[in-house]
């Protein structure tokens, strides 16, 4: 890895230019990230007629400028590691930039335990190559991006692989940072995991444009509880796609909660497979979009085996000419009976130029099934901002702390007050900004 | 004029179907220009309506299948072996011994006329039903409603109808529309003048019946300012149809507080494409509605919209549908909101049964710089058995503050405890199931008039029967 670091002609090579060859990976991986080149040049670029692209602005998709990352400078490195700062209190935290790992603190004396793997994606396909291979990007990505599933796995360098084997507990949360340093630089963050954890996404400088592509494989086995907590807030004109697939097996639990505040385009892609009985998922998302930023959310709730739980809320607050788009579907294959799903999208309007468009959708082949869905759009509560206009409270800090209030319910659902602050914090940090 | 039939292949599943005898006036199977022009120099078509019907032929060509979002089922149409034109009293004829058991069977429960029977089943390509047409025809004439022909109204009545024909839904709206624009014929063309109050409702049956259903119907109803009509078409009885394609193009135009209700009952036979494409126009301070009842066909792809352009505009589509063993009903609403304090409303009822397989598809539009609109769409689902299906495909875009929008759909079954309680005093668990299934429909239907409604549960007892046990 560190030989080719330095080689100034890789480090400015377009993303579409083709594979690196230089790098220090398996050979089956590598064959497979050939495959997965090829892949990606065959499919055709979405167009907006395509239903799973419907409303979203193609056209930010152009990954002509994106450059691979190179190094990051000891100047860069240095800010970043300083900025790298989220919860007060973790079990590990990952620092990667420009996909090379710049910091790995295991704090927690738990990881250590017999059976736990943490390490970095490149090292776990050496050494865990048959769990590495059995999960890594096994459900194949049918929300719409399969295309950029592909360059992801072409190009994907490193991220990180944690297995936490039966029985064992990790009590903190495992926190992940990506950044993005350069111009037109691009990141493939990938992780593979079975626990609680919270990734980070950012920029170092806001202004400048950047590509990230990530996917995450979530496994929650039977009877595990596995909570994934995302924090994207890239710069400002950054693109980003995120793949999440969670698969819950017999009578385990995952819950996501994506907060969505950065980047100038991001679509986020959840799929969450319902695979064994007693299986439960809540999916969770917070948005605050402003000026022309544009979020793109496509969800997927699979319910396969019969006596499955799935709970959706995503909750979105557009301000200036931001928009949003839903595209969410409850699936009930056909037997899985008793099935109990719920879906809920709410949007509330801040501006005259924000637009959601909100398509929540539902398809049943199996009966005894409970399945509601309902999404709603419409603006702050004149009566609401009364009530506060005559407690004394100007119309902007009112219009904010209902804001909040609206987008609380949905972090509070994660029922982990430190992350929930830190999230909160996030933000009145961009209010702040905005306003 | 009585004509010998031996042999006629009479299976419901099949849509081709052969007869021995020659029609004089029959476009032969197909599309092509050939056919175009044959239907044109029949109909005597003006020549912009010629002009018109070439531009829809050219369009039909262009635009491929819906397939990336529709049912695939779309493919099974073989467009090459339909009939596009069949002249009036040219229509096949069969004996009532060839008329399958179940539809007989229908009848008989709905408690239909036997001379009716005759028509519906295709035995006598005409009912009784020209003078009621004519005496209807004669009561509205006298308050100045034209209700005419699809031929006639752009024949007779140009100045009246130009101006909207082809507007509310231009030709290449989808690849349905532009078929019907190219071979349509048949339908209904009305003008109700201002201020005049149609109080009976304009029953398409009997005009229709008098000329044979139309295939590729064309409707224009305009609702000039403030007057008020309710138009039906279709009936509660099984159609037992022999054309395995039906697309119909319905556009209304309701001017300054004018009021406008459709009402269509479907039933045609399982293996039917039931592809139509409804929209209505409400200017300021009108109301269109739509009131949509599914039960028939193979596959109904119906979606009808109201284009809310004038302020304080209203739109509504209450939807009831169907689906049995094969069928596929793929309903739903569009709404597009293009003025201020425009109001709409959404309501979807389905019932899936057997192998049925229900879909609500939904269109909300808000657009920028709109105030106080308002959307409520309910869409509930009820499923019967273990291999039913449904669907909910809502698109829902709102853009800019004041307004409010909602959506909100579910999906049940029926409650064990109900079906318990009725059997309990005395009913059979089938006669539970249906009456639990009628109450699920009912506020629905109570809207439908008296005899629809009455015709309208019975009907759903007959589809429930053997669903259960």
């Amino acid at each position: 890895m560190s030989a080719i670091a330095h080689d100034e002609t890789v480090n400015s090579k377009g993303i579409l230019s083709g594979l690196l060859e230089l790098r220090d990976l398996p050979d089956w991986f590598r064959e497979q990230q050939h495959a997965a080149w090829e892949k990606f040049e065959s499919v055709p670029r979405p167009t907006r007629k395509d239903q799973p692209w419907r409303f979203s602005n193609v056209d930010l998709l152009d990954l002509a400028p994106f450059k691979l990352s190179g190094t990051v400078s000891d100047q860069a490195r240095a800010a970043i590691l300083e900025q790298s700062n989220g919860l007060d209190e973790v079990a590990a935290r990952l620092v990667f930039a420009g996909d090379q790992l710049l910091e790995r603190d295991v704090v927690s004396e738990q990881l250590s335990k017999r059976g736990v793997i943490f390490q970095p994606l490149e090292r776990a396909m050496v050494e865990h190559a048959d769990l590495f291979r059995k999960y890594f990007m096994s459900t194949e990505v049918s929300l719409g991006s399969a295309k950029f599933a592909a360059l992801h796995q072409a190009l994907v360098s490193t991220g990180t692989f944690l297995f936490v084997p039966r029985g064992v507990e990790i009590d903190q949360p495992i926190e992940i940072f990506h950044w993005l340093a350069g111009e037109n630089a691009t990141v493939f963050p990938h992780l593979l995991a079975k626990v609680t954890v919270i990734e980070h996404f950012r920029s170092l400088d806001r202004n400048q444009r950047g590509f990230a592509c990530g996917v995450n494989d979530l496994l929650a086995g039977p009877g595990a509880k596995v909570t994934y907590v995302c924090a994207q807030n890239w710069g400002d004109k950054v693109v980003a796609l995120q793949m999440n697939t969670t698969a819950v097996d017999h009578d385990a639990s995952a819950m996501s909660l994506n907060l969505n505040l950065g980047s100038r385009y991001s679509r986020f892609e959840s799929l969450s497979r319902l695979v064994g009985e007693g299986a439960r998922s809540d999916l969770l998302a917070v948005a605050v979009a402003t000026n022309e930023q544009e979020f793109d959310a496509r969800t997927l709730q699979d319910h396969i085996s019969p006596h499955t739980a799935s709970d959706l809320l995503y909750k979105n607050a557009l301000d200036d000419r931001a928009r949003c788009t839903f595209g969410g579907l409850i699936r009930v294959e056909p037997h899985a009976h008793f099935t109990d799903a719920y879906q809920k999208v709410r949007n509330l309007l801040l501006s005259d130029d924000s637009e959601a468009n909100s398509m929540p959708g539902l398809e049943i082949l199996a009966d005894n099934v409970r399945c509601t869905h309902g999404a709603t759009s419409g603006q702050i509560n004149e009566e609401e901002l009364f009530y506060l206009h005559s407690r004394g409270i100007p119309t902007k800090t009112a219009q904010r702390l209902i804001v909040t209030g609206f987008l609380n319910e949905v972090i509070r659902r994660l029922d982990q007050p430190a992350i929930a602050d830190y999230l909160n914090q996030l933000i009145d940090r961009k209010f702040a900004h905005s306003r | 004029m009585k004509t010998e039939t031996k042999a006629v292949d009479i299976d419901r599943d099949k849509g081709d179907f052969a007869y021995p005898e020659v029609h004089v006036r029959d476009a032969g199977r197909g599309l092509s220009e050939k056919t175009i022009h044959y239907i044109s120099d029949v109909k005597e078509d003006p020549d912009w309506v010629r002009e018109f019907r070439f531009r829809g032929l050219k369009t039909f060509l262009e635009k491929p299948l819906p397939t990336h979002w529709a049912s695939k089922d779309l493919e099974a149409i073989d467009f090459d072996k339909i009939r596009y034109y069949l002249a009036p009293g040219t229509g096949a004829k069969r004996s009532w011994e060839e008329v399958p058991d179940d539809i007989k069977r229908t009848f008989e429960r709905l408690g239909i006329p036997e001379q009716e029977r005759k028509f519906l089943a295709g035995v006598e390509a005409q009912f009784d039903s020209e003078a009621v047409y004519s005496n209807i025809k004669k009561a509205v004439g006298e308050q100045g409603v034209i209700f005419v022909g699809s031929t006639e109204g752009l024949k007779n009545h140009p100045e009246i109808f130009r101006k909207w024909f082809g507007k509310v839904i231009p030709i290449g709206d989808n690849k349905f529309s532009a078929l019907n624009s190219a071979v349509f014929s048949g339908g209904s063309f009305i003008y109700v003048p201002p201020g005049v109050k149609v109080k009976h409702p304009l029953q398409a049956y009997f005009r229709i019946n008098a000329e044979s259903f139309g295939q590729f119907e064309r409707t224009l109803i305009i609702a000039d300012e403030g007057s008020e009509v309710t138009y039906m078409e279709g009936c509660t009885a099984p159609k037992f149809e022999t054309v395995a394609l039906h697309s119909a193009v319905v556009e209304l135009v309701a001017l300054k507080g004018a009021k406008l209700q459709y009402i269509t009952v479907q039933n045609w036979s399982s293996n039917v494409f039931n592809l139509v494409t409804k929209r209505g126009l409400a200017h300021e301070d009108a109301e269109i509605k739509w009131i949509d009842c599914n039960i028939g066909s193979r596959l109904t792809m119906k979606y009808p919209g109201v284009v809310l352009k004038g302020r304080k505009s209203r739109g509504e589509v209450l939807s009831i549908a169907l689906a049995n063993n094969g069928q596929h009903q793929d309903t739903g609403a569009k709404m597009i909101h293009a003025a201020d304090e425009t109001t709409s409303n959404i309501i979807s009822k389905s019932i899936s049964i057997g192998t049925g397989r229900a879909t609500y598809r939904g269109l909300v539009h808000v657009p920028k710089h709109l105030k106080h609109c308002k959307n409520n769409t309910e869409c509930d689902a009820l499923l019967i058995n273990a291999t039913s299906r449904t669907d909910t495909y809502p698109a829902i875009t709102v853009r800019g503050t004041g307004n409010s929008v909602q959506h909100e759909a579910s999906v049940s079954q029926v409650s064990a405890e109900q079906i318990f309680y009725m059997q309990q005093r005395g009913l059979t668990e089938a006669q539970a199931m249906s009456l639990s299934v009628n109450g699920f429909v009912n506020d629905l239907v109570r809207q439908f008039p008296m005899e629809y409604s009455v015709e309208l549960k019975r009907l759903i007892e007959l589809e429930m029967e053997g669903s259960v046990g």
